[in-house]
């Protein structure tokens, strides 16, 4: 299967599971066409793998179309690779060159565990959400949706919080490993509308103590996170993240 | 656990700590750098020797300056076992590294034990001796007409219990004036081109670490606000990045250049 | 012999049937509901808004989902909005309206009662998402914002920008972990179901594989709800995501669960075309982009210039000329195949030929005058018209264009984006009575993984209403019915004979893939699988072409069996494994899938016998012999009989769908 002209050289994390250790191994790949994305490269060696009777190279993945957030490869030193605002599933061959080599690490954080090769364990993200990423409302106990303007600019911000995908770049590129982008923005989105405000207090202090007990790093402002970010969830959130906690750790009676 | 203690020690209010003593040294530099600016003044140190004076003895400023020394190494060692914490947290490093972030803020726990050391031999060299070795005296008279001070260094074994004595002579119209000749110290040091050297070194640490820190310490207290922001980041480089290490660092080349011209 | 089904669809007029059923449907009383298990596969839209209200409730709960997190579920990639009959834009909408427009738009061959019921709830999930926080567009006054879409005149569609699915995602996620939180809902991420455990005729338990460990879990539950989602993976390229499969549905439909409408799929006429065999998934471009944008092809045959240069009179806006009435926004079956018809004819686009043009440019110019009048700019040049009008389209679809222009390295803002219709949704899937139970009791199919709701086509943005339909406010009270005469079955031991059986018959079925050891790997056959359906079983189908691509997929059939090679262990993480698995069933499927095709001598929505046309190239129903939902009954190895549920139309008169 060769389509293009591109060779390269990968240099892969393999590693059997979480229990052995792992280290780089060296790949070349061969007849890659640029319009190739990223994951079908890999798709390609893949292949290439299994007809030559060698494990192939396990790496998460779904819909490919830089949504799903599973998706996670550090590539030569950056969460998904050399762009920025796009995920990996979303890179394409043209913006490597011929002849380039490529370093692809799993996401590194102690909280997010190596299961096999480029796969890690991200349910960290899940039990922070558990802690409080929510809105109180069983169903059926809605008003009408209109019942509550919201003003544009307010949902606005809220949504472009909401546009976390929790892949756990912010993690993998903070050099603290912190997850305070993914927590800030969830904690964001639901602070920024009347409806998260019942539990705005509570849950701003719920979130970060679960957060700490998954064992990720302490914010340290560096901003690798939030450029690193494939949907670009700014650093106001931290801030806001911060606010809400202090303001609600200090002033309210919650806690 | 208290709400307090809870608080303080969740990893925002471990860095609130960090950023609330982080904000004070910075209102520090700029009292320090402030009054140090008067070795400058043409008039023999003496307004540098009087304010370390009322540095030293003024009882609130004495007060403040326990807390200084507190928050500098609760700020350093909260700051290094942050850093150990953060290292923890990433147990597996990256083969390669691409960063995306400022140097400064990657490198604080380097830039502050920079700073730490430089610190200590900075106090080692005059707030030590200041307090602890027999400097030399010197006595000012004024004209108190014309302000005009001249100074004269007392003897070698002269000493005395208080840190100044102030004796006016109305009857001449002069004002004696009496105290510890830190200033010839600060001089007498920065002869010397490995202390010049550190001190600038000490003052690139300072700048870099302040470049990150300043603003950093607002966006942990939830400040960050699209109006503001751009503000404190101009006066985190502005400022605190540049212009108070060049006013620190500005201290021993005047001395150093002074001695080189032969002053 | 084709049995007689009883879709248990309640008495009454059409527009009380929901409300008179719920308020007599049997409640299981709140301390009986703590003894109940009940099992969720899938963790999309219906799965997510089901398990967390089924917990809400207090029923104990059991979740599973191959992905790493709840999160990931497919339902995260739908862009453009969810339908809501709310009529907050006063333009006519009502409940029956969408009825009606959901009825026409299947063409004809969904279930009168569960379209209405649907179109009775559409407004509560709105509301419900509104209070989770659910993030939609806003007009200036704070309320909520609407636009159209394929196949209706009102503007019904909510929206939050292109990210629709993934914010009403994250609201049932939220809702789900949230329960998880609280202990009344276990989940089960990387795990998938491998089989369902029959005892006495009904669904109790299921058995799933832990993806990360390999281990076999057996899991007791008094009900099972599949929640898993469409099989338009069996195409290989389509616009689902790499994991989604047919499985958990095919296990169910193996142990007796009719398979509904097999062959009704949807090709999505707006995504991106196919640029070479390494392809592994094609992406969609929102169909909201037809709302602005301009279908066109080159009135000239091969026309070989490039698209800015072949002058306004010689483009041929084929949408807007066949259908008038609707133009760019006729159902997706229509443009898709009207896209096909003009490829086919030598009018196609780029590179390979097969693809249209998507215009914008008009769009832009007409944008950017509002723009300026709103500025109050008089006499504005050309060019501040056009950067006032990319600016406003940037905000309405820039993520959109974005990845156009990530995936393609064209930028659609300066030239038109290429596109081509693609495997999208499946409306057949496990069939289901209106309570959304399959043929075996006890086990239950929600969202795209039942048939019931869309007929031979969806129409857009009525996937998510379908899917949180189900879950959040079909199932909660339908399930009762079935479950108040549960309440005194015990958890039944997971050591029981059936369990151990089930769970045998799945370790041997690895053992098989993992001992063929021959020289292919599952994907090649996927890929293989894809290229017959698609050929064959795809936008356009015949007789002829059908009955070959039977005999085809029986042999692939026979190849992987015993040429496939699947590397690494059962115990281990281990993806080909179950990838290898998913191919399995695909292959199945696509021979049922075929076998509906060739059954159904008629053309209707997305399935198009190209036998059965009109002189003018529309599709020609039969409703005298076919207004039917095709349930299959598997009987065997390659054997299947036809069971028929007639359809009933007593609300609305059947006609031949027209949108022009």
């Amino acid at each position: 299967m060769s389509e293009g002209n591109m060779n390269l050289t990968l240099k892969v994390w393999r590693q059997k599971n979480a229990k052995v250790n792992g280290s780089l191994e060296t790949y070349q790949v061969n007849g890659i066409s640029e319009d190739m994305s990223f994951l079908e490269m890999f798709d390609v060696l893949n292949e290439r793998l299994v007809s030559d009777g060698k494990e192939p190279i396990a790496f998460d993945h779904d819909c490919r179309e830089g949504i799903c957030g599973m998706c996670s490869m550090y590539i030569n030193g950056r969460p998904h690779g050399p762009l920025e605002a796009v995920t990996t599933c979303q890179l394409h061959m043209r913006s490597f060159k011929d002849g380039d080599t490529i370093v692809v690490e799993p996401w590194r954080a102690t909280a997010f565990p190596v299961i096999k090769d480029l796969v890690v364990d991200r349910s960290a993200f899940d039990r922070i959400i558990a802690s409080g990423g929510y809105i109180s409302v069983n169903t059926g106990n809605a008003q009408d949706g209109n019942a509550l303007p919201i003003p544009k600019e307010e949902a606005d911000k809220a949504f472009a919080a909401a546009a976390c995908i929790g892949c756990g770049a912010c993690v993998a590129a903070c050099k603290n490993a912190s997850a305070m982008l993914f927590v800030s923005a969830k904690v964001s989105q639901l602070a920024l509308l009347p409806q998260g405000q019942p539990e705005r207090e509570e849950r701003a202090i719920k979130m970060v103590a679960q957060m700490d007990a998954e064992g990720f790093g302490n914010c340290t402002n560096t901003g690798a996170c939030a450029i690193e970010c494939p949907k670009e969830i700014s650093l106001e959130n931290i801030a806001r993240l911060n606010r809400e906690y202090l303001g609600s750790s200090i002033a309210s009676t919650v806690g | 656990m208290s709400w307090l203690t809870k608080t303080l020690s969740s990893s925002i209010g471990k860095k609130v700590l960090m950023s609330l003593t982080g904000l004070f040294l910075c209102t520090f530099l700029v009292v320090h750098l402030s009054g140090n600016l008067q070795l400058f003044y043409k008039d023999g140190g003496y307004a540098f020797n009087t304010y370390a004076v009322f540095m030293t003895s003024f009882p609130l400023i004495k007060v403040i300056s326990y807390f200084n020394y507190f928050f500098i190494l609760f700020h350093a060692f909260w700051g290094l076992y942050l850093e150990y914490q953060n290292r923890k947290a990433r147990s597996v490093r990256y083969a390669v590294v691409r960063n995306s972030s400022s140097w400064s803020s990657r490198n604080m726990a380097i830039l502050g034990t920079v700073l730490l050391v430089y610190i200590v031999v900075h106090m080692g060299d005059f707030w030590y001796k200041y307090h602890n070795e027999p400097l030399p005296y010197v006595r000012y008279t004024e004209n108190v007409q014309t302000g005009v001070k001249l100074a004269t260094e007392m003897p070698a074994n002269y000493t005395q219990d208080v840190k100044k004595i102030e004796i006016s002579d109305f009857e001449t119209g002069t004002r004696l004036i009496i105290v510890k000749d830190l200033y010839k110290e600060v001089s007498r040091v920065f002869q010397n081109p490995v202390f010049v050297l550190i001190y600038i070194l000490g003052m690139f640490a300072l700048g870099f670490h302040l470049y990150h820190g300043f603003q950093s310490a607002f966006q942990t207290l939830g400040w960050n606000h699209p109006k503001y922001t751009p503000l404190v980041r101009g006066i985190s480089t502005w400022i605190f990045a540049i212009l108070i290490p060049i006013g620190f660092a500005a201290m021993p080349i005047f001395f150093y250049v002074k001695h080189l011209m032969g002053n | 012999m084709s049995k007689k089904i009883d879709a248990k669809i309640p008495e009454g007029s059409i527009s009380e049937k929901w409300t008179k059923y719920r308020s007599t449907v049997p409640l299981v009383n709140p301390a009986n509901k703590r003894s109940i298990e009940i099992i969720v596969v899938g963790t999309g839209l219906a799965g997510a808004a089901a398990a967390a209200t089924l917990a809400e409730m207090g029923y104990k709960v059991k979740a599973f989902c191959f992905q790493d997190s709840p999160r990931r579920a497919h339902s995260i990639a739908a862009q453009g909005g969810i339908n809501a009959a709310k009529n907050y834009q006063n333009d006519g909408d009502s409940v029956y309206r969408l009825f009606y427009d959901t009825i026409k738009g299947g063409d004809y061959r969904a279930r009168e009662a569960n379209v209405h019921r649907l179109a009775e709830v559409s407004g509560n999930i709105i509301d419900q998402c509104v209070a989770q926080g659910v993030p939609f567009a806003r007009e200036y006054g704070g309320l909520l914002s609407n636009r159209s879409f394929g196949g209706t005149q009102v503007q019904r569609t909510f929206y939050a920008a292109g990210q629709t699915g993934q914010q009403l995602l994250l609201g049932a996620y939220s809702g789900l972990e949230r329960q998880i939180g609280i202990g009344t809902v276990t989940m089960y991420s990387r795990h998938e179901m491998l089989e369902v455990v029959v005892i006495d005729g009904k669904a109790r338990g299921i058995i799933a594989r832990n993806l990360i460990t390999g281990e076999l879990e057996r899991h007791f539950g008094h009900a099972v709800l599949l929640c898993t989602g469409g099989y338009g993976n069996v195409f290989y390229l389509s616009t689902n995501a790499m994991g989604s499969n047919v499985t958990a549905a095919w296990k169910a439909h193996k142990q007796g669960a009719y398979f509904g409408n097999p062959c009704f799929t949807q090709i999505h006429p707006t995504c991106i075309p196919v640029s070479g065999d390494h392809q592994s998934k094609l992406t969609l471009m929102s169909e909201s982009l037809r709302n602005d944008g301009r279908i066109w092809v080159p009135k000239q045959k091969d026309d070989k210039r490039a698209a800015n240069d072949i002058p306004e009179e010689e483009r041929d806006y084929y949408l807007e000329r066949r259908y008038p009435a609707f133009g760019n926004l006729v159902p997706r079956d229509i443009a898709s195949r009207a896209a096909k018809e003009r490829c086919d004819a030598g009018y196609g686009v780029g590179t390979s030929k097969m693809a249209v043009y998507l215009d914008y440019a008009s769009a832009i110019e007409r944008y950017g005058k509002i723009e300026a009048n709103k500025k109050g700019i008089h006499n504005p040049s050309r060019e501040e018209i056009i950067v006032m009008g990319k600016a406003v389209v940037k905000e309405k679809y820039g993520n959109l264009f974005d990845m156009y222009k990530q995936i393609t390295g064209e930028d659609p803002y300066e030239v038109p984006m290429r596109i081509y219709p693609a495997v999208h949704y499946t409306m057949g899937g496990l069939w289901v009575d209106y309570n959304l139970m399959t043929s075996v009791p006890g086990l239950y199919a929600l969202g795209e993984a039942n048939f019931s709701d869309h007929g031979a086509n969806r129409l857009g943005a009525s996937a998510l209403m379908q899917g949180l339909a189900d879950g959040y406010f079909v199932i909660p009270y339908t399930i009762g019915s079935y479950l108040s005469g549960e309440i005194r079955t015990k958890a039944i031991p997971t050591d029981h004979p059936a369990f151990v059986e089930a769970e045998n018959s799945v370790k041997e079925r690895i053992n098989k893939f993992l001992t063929i050891k021959g020289k292919q790997s599952p994907e090649s056959f996927h890929k293989r699988l894809g290229k017959i359906m698609w050929d064959k079983c795809g936008m356009a189908r015949n007789e002829k072409g059908l009955k070959e691509a039977i005999e085809e997929i029986r042999a692939l059939k026979k190849e992987f069996w015993s040429d496939v090679r699947v590397m690494g262990d059962a115990d281990e993480f281990n993806p080909e494994l179950d990838k290898a698995g998913r191919v399995a069933d695909f292959i199945e499927l696509g021979e049922l899938m075929c076998i509906d095709a060739l059954n159904r001598n008629e053309s209707c929505g997305g399935h198009f016998r190209e036998e059965y046309q009109t002189e003018e190239g529309e599709a020609m129903r039969d409703d005298e012999n076919y207004m039917y939902v095709a349930a299959w009954e598997y009987e065997g190895d390659s054997k299947w009989s036809l069971n028929k549920e007639p359809l009933v139309y007593e609300n609305i008169k059947i006609a031949q769908r027209s949108y022009k």
